[in-house]
This record gives C-alpha cells, sequence and structure tokens, in this order.
C-alpha cells in the first residue's frame, strides 16, 4: 500500500516535555517519579498526578517492557507505510506509552500480547521517537 | 440533581442523511426547525439555545439564523456525547428557572465537509507529542487501541466484534433511512477489507453529513403541547484520561461507569428496568464496552450477551435498532442520532419498532474516551 505524503508528524517539546524529548535524541527513554510516592508517571508534567507533589525528579527508564494492546493499521498516516502497527507498550516501571512495534511482521501470529520488547529510536523531523521491537531473551 | 419535571417534547432529524448539499449550520437549522415543528412552537418560544462542533460560537450561529434571543447558552464541546450533556445542563437550568424551552441542535457536514472545519490535534499538545507521531489516525485507530486487550482478557476473540455488526446491520435492515441494509454474515464481516485490525469494514462506522435536534422544556408546560413527552428521568456526565493511550484501563472507561451510574443514580433506575438502549457505536467495541461499564451485563459477559442475541431482534435488551453509527448514519459527533432513535422508540414510531419500550437509555462517547453522557428517557415522568 502506498505511503501518503507528507511528513510523519513531528512532535514539538513544550517546557514540561523537554527532558523526554532531549532524552529520545540522546537515546534514552526518561520518566519522571514522584518522590513521596516513589511512583513513575507518563505524561510528563511538573507534578505528581497522584499527591500533586512537586517534588518530582527525571530518571531513564530500561526501555524494555511488554505489548499490551494494539491495532494493524491499514490505512496510512503521511510518512507511513501500511499496514503498521500501532501498539501500547506497558513499561517495566509502570506507565504506558503509545507506540510503534517494529522489526517484525504486521501480522497477528508476530504480535501475542504481553510479547517482551524494547525501545529504539526512530527519526521524526528533527526529534526522535520511541519505537518498539520484540526483546530477544 | 433529579429530572422530576423536564421533557423532550419537540425531536427531529434532517430530511435527509448521507450526502447532503448543506453546511453544518445548514443542517442544525434544518433538524432544529423540524423539532419546533414537531412541537408546535416557534423560535420565538425558545430562549434556550445549545450547539457544539469545532466551531466555538454555534450556539450565536443557530439561533442568528433562527431568530433567536436566547437567556440561555451552551456550547460545551466534549465531543459525540456533547448533545448528551447540553440535555443534562438543559435540566438543571430549566428545573432552575434559568430558561423555559430549550432547543439542542446539530449539524455536520462529516462527509461532504461543507461549512465545517478539520480538527488537527497540535503538535505541542499530549496528542500531539505521544499518538499522533505514531501514526495515530483518529477514531478507528484510538477507540479500538485496546480492543485485542478486551477480547483476550475475556477469552473472546475478534467474531464477538463481528457479532455486534451483524446484529446491528439486522436492525439496520429495518430502517429504510440507513446507508449500509444489505445482509451480512459472520464470515462476511470477519472477511472483509480491514481497517486498522481486529476491525473490518462492516465494524466501523459509516461517515455520513446529518443533523438533529430536540426541544427541552418542562413536563408541566409538555401537557400543552401536541406530541407526546419523552422524560428525561436521569442524566450523567464525565471525564475521561485525557489521551485514549493513557487510559488506566484500556478495555473499560471510566468515564463511562461514572456517566452511567451517575445517570441511573438520578433516575432511581436500574439497568435491569431499561427496554432499550442506544450505545455509541463509532467501532463495534464500544457496545461491547458500554454494555458492561453501564452495568447491563458484569464484567467480562458483553460477549456472551451479544452472542445469545439479546441485544438483537427480539432479544432482552435491543440495541442500536437504528442501525447504529455502523450503518445508519455517523456525521462524526453521533451522540444525537443516538438520542433520536432513544426517543422514537418512546413514542412508538421507530422504523424498527420494539414493543413496549417504556425506558431507553442512550449513551455516548466524547472524543477517544475523553468525555461520555448518558441520559436515561421515560414514557412516563420520574416516579409518575
Amino acid at each position: 500500500m502506498a505511503t501518503p505524503p507528507g511528513a510523519r508528524p513531528e512532535p514539538k517539546p513544550t517546557p514540561e516535555t523537554a527532558h523526554f524529548w532531549a532524552g529520545t535524541a540522546a537515546g534514552e527513554l526518561r520518566l519522571q517519579r514522584c518522590r513521596p510516592c516513589d511512583q513513575p508517571y507518563f505524561p510528563p508534567q511538573p507534578f505528581c498526578p497522584r499527591c500533586g507533589s512537586a517534588d518530582v525528579e527525571v530518571f531513564r527508564a530500561t526501555g524494555s517492557g511488554t505489548l499490551h494492546s494494539y491495532v494493524i493499521n491499514h490505512r496510512a498516516a503521511p510518512g507511513f507505510t501500511a499496514p503498521y502497527v500501532i501498539a501500547v507498550v506497558q513499561l517495566d516501571e509502570g506507565p504506558r506509552l503509545l507506540t510503534n512495534l517494529v522489526d517484525v511482521e504486521p501480522d497477528p501470529d508476530a504480535l501475542p500480547l504481553d510479547l517482551p520488547v524494547e525501545v529504539r529510536f526512530e527519526p521524526a523531523g528533527e526529534a526522535a521517537v520511541p519505537v518498539f521491537r520484540p526483546r530477544m531473551p | 440533581m433529579t429530572s422530576r419535571g423536564v421533557a423532550i417534547v419537540g425531536a427531529a432529524e434532517t430530511a435527509e442523511i448521507g450526502t447532503v448539499a448543506a453546511s453544518s449550520l445548514t443542517l442544525a437549522t434544518d433538524a432544529a426547525r423540524r423539532a419546533l415543528a414537531d412541537c408546535g412552537l416557534a423560535p420565538g418560544d425558545v430562549d434556550g439555545v445549545a450547539s457544539s462542533g469545532l466551531h466555538p460560537y454555534l450556539p450565536s450561529l443557530v439561533a442568528h439564523s433562527l431568530g433567536i434571543e436566547a437567556r440561555w447558552v451552551d456550547a460545551t464541546m466534549v465531543g459525540g456525547c456533547s448533545n448528551l450533556v447540553h440535555l443534562r445542563h438543559a435540566m438543571a437550568a430549566i428545573e432552575g428557572g434559568q430558561c423555559d424551552v430549550v432547543l439542542i441542535a446539530h449539524g455536520e457536514s462529516g462527509r461532504s465537509g461543507i461549512g465545517t472545519g478539520m480538527f488537527r490535534p497540535p503538535p505541542d499538545g499530549w496528542q500531539g507529542q505521544f499518538e499522533l507521531p505514531f501514526g495515530t489516525m483518529g477514531p478507528m485507530t484510538l477507540l479500538t487501541l485496546g480492543a485485542l486487550r478486551f477480547l483476550r482478557d475475556r477469552g473472546l476473540d475478534r467474531s464477538t466484534l463481528a457479532q455486534v455488526a451483524v446484529a446491528q446491520r439486522e436492525w439496520a435492515a429495518r430502517n429504510p433511512r440507513a446507508l449500509r441494509r444489505d445482509p451480512i454474515t459472520l464470515d462476511g464481516v470477519l472477511g472483509a477489507p480491514a481497517v486498522a485490525y481486529p476491525f473490518t469494514r462492516p465494524m466501523c462506522c459509516v461517515v455520513t453529513d446529518a443533523g438533529g435536534a430536540v426541544v427541552v422544556t418542562s413536563a408541566e408546560r409538555a401537557r400543552d403541547l401536541p406530541r407526546p413527552p419523552v422524560h428525561v428521568l436521569g442524566a450523567g456526565e464525565a471525564n475521561g484520561a485525557a489521551i485514549a493511550s493513557q487510559m488506566p484501563d484500556l478495555t473499560s472507561s471510566d468515564a463511562f461507569r461514572r456517566a452511567g451510574s451517575a445517570a441511573f443514580a438520578s433516575a432511581g433506575l436500574a439497568p435491569s428496568e431499561v427496554d432499550h438502549a442506544m450505545l455509541y457505536d463509532a467501532a463495534a467495541i464500544l457496545p461491547l464496552m458500554a454494555l458492561e461499564d453501564l452495568g447491563f451485563v458484569p464484567r467480562g459477559e458483553s460477549g456472551a450477551f451479544v452472542a445469545d442475541g439479546r441485544t438483537a431482534i427480539g432479544g432482552s435488551l435491543p440495541v442500536n435498532t437504528n442501525g447504529g453509527g455502523l450503518n445508519y448514519t455517523h456525521s462524526g459527533m453521533y451522540g444525537m442520532y443516538a438520542l433520536q432513535e432513544s426517543i422514537r422508540q418512546l413514542r412508538g414510531e421507530a422504523p424498527a419498532q420494539v414493543d413496549g419500550v417504556r425506558v431507553s437509555v442512550t449513551h455516548a462517547i466524547g472524543g477517544m474516551f475523553q468525555a461520555a453522557a448518558t441520559a436515561i428517557l421515560g414514557v412516563e415522568p420520574l416516579g409518575g
């Protein structure tokens, strides 16, 4: 199936999300953690979504997780060639990310739920975005 | 808030649905004029206006076009459930004496794109940063995200999604206005072209131009009007996760649960007392989630409920009897059309009329699970 015209949509960081996108550009998946709750959270924001504390820190996530759910999209978005996998990955640290599953056939037989996955990064304009591939044991 | 005393007295859809040579505004005002004619009222009788879409001042546009001078305005825009939220707000406004007669009008040139905008999430919002760069394409890639997890957790497979589509197509076959009316089989649905696996085309809604409107006033005033009133027994509204992928549970909507329980609590009714339900279906997963989240069945049992024919013709809880968004019409924000079918069923004038509908539930999603609203409607007034 053809790739529609246009480039892959590029994320535009804000002051609140700058650490995340600086991380992906450096090949790291960075999350935030509330120190009082000792709980990681996502999406990025300057205070804890549970307790409201601003005592939060940025840390490097392992980049490892599991395939929580997905669709195989057959109507390509700009910058994509259909079919491709839009997935929700459950990170080992707790938060979930919407992402793409890559380096694997877009075939349900190759994509059992809870499949172990690991992060790698792909360019999207000036930015790098986190995508995931099956993790080798 | 109780719903003692508020009724829908006029209701109508646009003369045409599907592909219509009219702007979104004209679709809204066409439906509004028909709804007013339905109850024998004139624009001068209306003192409250609600409408929403991509334009921020739609109530002003609708009122200007019809010559209405409103003292109550609601442009609440929370996607496809907006008109049900307007209905709930109108109940409070009428009961509180802020206005007497509310017109809720919706029009959307969803297929032809006449006089309408295109919503594009900004690249620096959460959706623009954390969903769009991964090739999401709106409803069929976001409403559908949790479906495989939903099916797996419940021991189901995608044939359950096909069963939803087949049951609703049987309803659509009885509705001359439905866009998709040809019979379909389970195998036919499963083998149809993929949109976003596990969803094939018959599991995804049609895209149309359409409009609808209702007129709401006190039950007391309704007694002097020509049509049988449809009483608003209860309603609920709720927010959901900011973006679909951050729902705490991809297989159940907290917005559905909270809107539904608020509606049932305000009506003083239980799901078992409902005769008919309209459950917003942009994609075939949504009615399954709504059956569970509104408490019609326990969590995990929606698949068996549909497979047993309980939502189909002759079933104990007829669902989406206009054919649903999958078959009938879906202009982008479907809540108004779900509401119209609940009203038709309660008035006894639906194309696929179900016998003895006394209580009907209309439930709608807003955005990509970002909001939800539920209305419970009845032939008799609350406590009556």
